[in-house]
C-alpha cells in the first residue's frame, strides 16, 4: 500500500494541487466552449508542460481531460448546447429540467454522479491497472504488434465517420511515423533530403495542427449562434426524492462508463449514450425521457466521467492509448522522458500513483467548484468565436515554435491544420491518424522484432498463446462489419426487390 | 441516436446549427478523395521500393511502409467503390474561400517570423482575423489585435523566456 500512500504525498504538493486546479478549471472552460475538445486544448497547451514536472504537467493534463466531462454538461443543460461530444445525451433531459425552472436539480445531479462515477473509477483503476501492468511485463514483441494492430483497428471502427475513412487516416499517421532514420537500419527514410525531416516528424506540430488548428479552420466556414440568456440557476441540491430515483442509474452508468473506458475506441461519448440507452430501457416510464427525467441526466453524466478515468488504464498499464485524448497524453508522457508502459508502476511509482491519486482531488474539486462557477462560465459563453479564434491560432502557432525554438514546427502546425482541415470536410475523423502514429514506431519495431524472432515465419503469431488470441480477436473485429453486411443484404435482398416491383 | 432525440421542436433555435452546415458533397469528391489516397500510396510505396523491401525473415528499412502504403492503396480503391453510397463529406462553398484566405495569413506569419521578429506578425494577423474574417469593429479589432500582443509578449518573453525572434 505504501507507494499508494507515498503518491498521495506527491499530489498534496502544493504545486500539484495549484496544477490540478488550473487543469480543472481550464477542462472545465474547454467543455463550456463548444468547438474545441479536449484533445485540441491538451495539445495546444503541450508546449506549457515542456517547463513544469512530469507528474504535475500529467496531473494537469488529466484534470483537463475530467474537467471537460463536467463543463460540457453546463452548456447542455442551460443553452441547450453540447459543449463536449460526451454530453450531448444530457441535452434531452437536462435541457427540458432547465425549462422546468429545475436547472440547479439538473446541474446537482451532474455533479454528483460525476463525482460517483469518477471516484469509482479510480477506485477501480488503482486495483485494475497494477495487476493489468503485472499480466503484461511478460509481453514480447509479437503481443505489442498484436495489441497495437487491434488497439487501431478498435478505434477505426468506432470513430465518427465510417471505418473505411478512419482506417485510411490510420494508414496515413503509420506511414508519417516511418518519417526519419530508421531505428534499425539508420537509412533516412522519406525525409527528401531535409534535416529538419531526418529526426523524424514531432507529435506536438501534428497533434496541434490536426486537431487544433484544423478545428479553428473549420468553425471559421460555419457560423455560429449567438448563446441565450441563461436560465437562472437556483436551488442546487437535488432533493431526496431525486436523488433516490437516480441512485440506481448513477450505479449502473458507472459500471457501463467504467468498462466502455477501457476498450479502445471506447471513452466517454460511447459511454454515455450506452448509458442513457440503458437506463431508457430499463425504466417502467420510458415515455418521461427527453422530458426531465433524473436518470436521463445522472446516467450518462456518472458513465462519461468514469469513461474518461478508466481510459487511463490502457495507456498506464499497457503504453496503448484507448482514444485520441489518450494519445495526446502519451506524447505529453514521451515528451517529458517518460515512456508509458507495463514498468510505469514499478519503475516510476510516485508518477503513475501521482496522477492516479489526483484524480481523486480533481473529482472534489470540480464537485465544489462547478456550481459557484455556472455563472462566470455562461458569461465566457457570451465571448464571440470571431475573437478567441485568432487568439486560439496565436497560442497555438507561437506555442509550436516553443517546443524545439524552431520555425520549421510552425509550418509542421499550419500544414497538419490544412489536413486537419480537409479531413473534417471530406468525413475523416483525424483521431485515428493521430492514435497511429504515436503508436506507429511502437508498431513498426515490433513487427520487426517479432519476425526476426519467428525467422520471418507470420505464422509464430499464432503459436503463443496470447498474441494468438488477439490475432483471432483482430480478425473478428476486422470480419464482422462485413460479415454483417454480407448477412443484411441476404436477408434483406428478396424483400426490397419485392418492394420495388 | 435520431430515434431517441425527444420533440422538443417547439424551440425556435433548435436546428439553427444544421442550417449552417453546408450541403454532402457529391461522388465527384468522393472519388476524387479515393484517387488521392491512392496516389499516395502509390509514391509512398514507390519510395518503399527504393529503400529495399527486405524479406519476412530480414526486414529492411522498406518493408514496413510498403506494407502501409498496399494497404492504403487497397483502402482507397475500396472508398472509390463505395464513393456513390457516401454522404459524409461537405461540399466546398464560397465560405470555404474564408479558410484559404486565412492559411494565407498563417503562412505569411510564418515567412517573415524569423525576419521581423514575432511582434508584428502577431498584431497584424490578429487585427486580420478580427477585422476581416470576424467582421470585428474596428475598435475591438484594435484593442483586442494590440492586447492580445502584448499578452503573448508578456507570457512567451516575459514569463517563459521562449527565445522566438522579437524585436524588443
Amino acid at each position: 500500500m505504501s507507494p499508494v500512500l507515498d503518491g498521495f504525498a506527491v499530489v498534496v504538493e502544493p504545486t500539484n494541487l495549484l496544477y490540478c486546479l488550473v487543469g480543472v478549471v481550464i477542462g472545465m472552460l474547454v467543455g463550456v466552449l463548444p468547438g474545441l475538445g479536449p484533445a485540441a486544448t491538451i495539445a495546444i497547451l503541450l508546449p506549457i508542460t515542456l517547463g513544469i514536472e512530469p507528474v504535475t504537467a500529467i496531473i494537469m493534463l488529466a484534470g483537463i481531460f475530467y474537467g471537460a466531462q463536467y463543463g460540457g454538461t453546463i452548456t447542455s443543460v442551460l443553452l441547450r448546447l453540447p459543449g463536449e461530444a460526451s454530453s450531448v445525451v444530457t441535452v434531452f433531459d437536462g435541457h427540458a429540467l432547465a425549462r422546468q425552472g429545475k436547472a440547479g436539480t439538473a446541474l446537482g445531479i451532474a455533479a454528483i454522479g460525476s463525482f460517483v462515477g469518477g471516484t469509482l473509477a479510480i477506485i477501480a483503476l488503482s486495483v485494475v491497472a497494477p495487476l493489468v501492468a503485472e499480466f503484461a511485463l511478460d509481453f514480447g514483441p509479437p503481443e505489442y504488434t498484436m495489441l497495437a494492430l487491434l488497439g487501431i483497428l478498435l478505434v477505426a471502427t468506432v470513430s465518427g465517420g465510417g471505418m473505411l475513412k478512419a482506417l485510411i487516416a490510420a494508414a496515413v499517421g503509420l506511414l508519417l511515423a516511418t518519417v526519419g532514420r530508421d531505428g534499425f537500419t539508420s537509412a533516412e527514410r522519406f525525409t527528401f533530403d531535409s534535416l529538419s525531416l531526418a529526426d523524424g516528424l514531432d507529435f506536438v506540430p501534428i497533434a496541434m495542427g490536426l486537431f487544433g488548428l484544423g478545428e479553428i479552420l473549420y468553425t471559421l466556414e460555419t457560423r455560429h449562434r449567438a448563446a441565450h440568456s441563461p436560465t437562472t440557476v437556483a436551488n442546487v441540491w437535488p432533493s431526496r426524492s431525486d436523488l433516490r430515483q437516480s441512485s440506481g442509474a448513477i450505479g449502473r452508468g458507472g459500471v457501463i462508463g467504467f468498462v466502455l473506458g477501457i476498450l479502445p475506441g471506447g471513452g466517454a461519448v460511447l459511454a454515455s449514450l450506452a448509458a442513457y440507452a440503458v437506463e431508457k430501457r430499463r425504466s417502467r416510464t420510458p415515455e418521461r425521457f427527453g422530458h426531465g427525467a433524473v436518470e436521463g441526466i445522472a446516467a450518462p453524466e456518472t458513465a462519461n466521467n468514469a469513461a474518461a478515468t478508466s481510459s487511463f488504464i490502457p495507456l498506464l498499464s499497457l503504453g496503448l492509448p484507448a482514444n485520441a485524448t489518450m494519445a495526446v497524453i502519451f506524447g505529453a508522457l514521451l515528451i517529458q522522458g517518460v515512456t508509458p508502459g507495463p514498468q510505469l508502476v514499478t519503475e516510476n511509482p510516485e508518477l503513475f500513483w501521482g496522477v492516479v491519486n489526483s484524480m481523486y482531488i480533481g473529482n472534489i474539486l470540480l464537485l465544489i467548484m462547478s456550481i459557484p462557477l455556472v455563472g462566470l462560465f455562461v458569461r465566457i459563453l457570451r465571448v464571440r468565436p470571431t475573437i478567441l479564434a485568432p487568439i486560439t491560432v496565436l497560442i497555438t502557432l507561437i506555442g509550436a515554435y516553443t517546443v524545439n525554438n524552431s520555425v520549421f514546427d510552425i509550418g509542421l502546425v499550419v500544414f497538419f491544420g490544412v489536413l486537419g482541415y480537409l479531413m473534417k470536410k471530406l468525413g475523416f475523423d483525424p483521431g485515428p491518424l493521430v492514435l497511429a502514429f504515436v503508436l506507429g514506431s511502437l508498431l513498426e519495431s515490433s513487427l520487426r522484432r517479432s519476425l526476426l524472432l519467428f525467422e520471418g515465419d507470420p505464422g509464430g503469431f499464432l503459436t503463443r498463446p496470447i498474441s494468438g488470441t488477439l490475432f483471432v480477436l483482430f480478425l473478428a473485429v476486422a470480419l464482422l462489419p462485413a460479415a454483417r453486411t454480407v448477412w443484411r443484404t441476404r436477408t434483406a435482398d428478396p424483400r426490397r426487390s419485392e418492394e420495388s416491383v | 441516436m435520431s430515434t431517441e432525440t425527444p420533440s422538443t421542436a417547439d424551440e425556435p433555435t433548435d436546428d439553427a446549427s444544421d442550417d449552417t452546415r453546408p450541403p454532402a458533397a457529391g461522388t465527384v469528391t468522393q472519388l476524387v478523395t479515393a484517387a488521392v489516397v491512392v496516389v499516395l500510396g502509390g509514391a509512398a510505396l514507390a519510395g518503399a521500393w527504393n529503400l529495399g523491401l527486405g524479406s519476412p525473415s530480414k526486414p529492411g528499412p522498406g518493408t514496413w511502409p510498403a506494407l502501409v502504403s498496399t494497404a492504403l492503396i487497397i483502402l482507397g480503391v475500396l472508398l472509390a467503390v463505395a464513393a456513390r453510397r457516401l454522404d459524409d463529406a461537405e461540399r466546398f462553398t464560397r465560405t470555404s474561400l474564408l479558410v484559404i484566405v486565412a492559411v494565407g495569413t498563417m503562412v505569411a506569419y510564418v515567412a517573415v517570423i524569423s525576419v521581423i521578429g514575432f511582434e508584428i506578425p502577431t498584431a497584424l494577423l490578429a487585427l486580420f482575423w478580427l477585422r476581416v474574417l470576424g467582421r470585428e469593429s474596428w475598435r475591438t479589432s484594435v484593442a483586442v489585435s494590440l492586447g492580445s500582443t502584448c499578452a503573448f509578449y508578456a507570457l512567451f518573453v516575459g514569463a517563459l523566456k521562449v527565445t522566438i525572434p522579437h524585436l524588443f
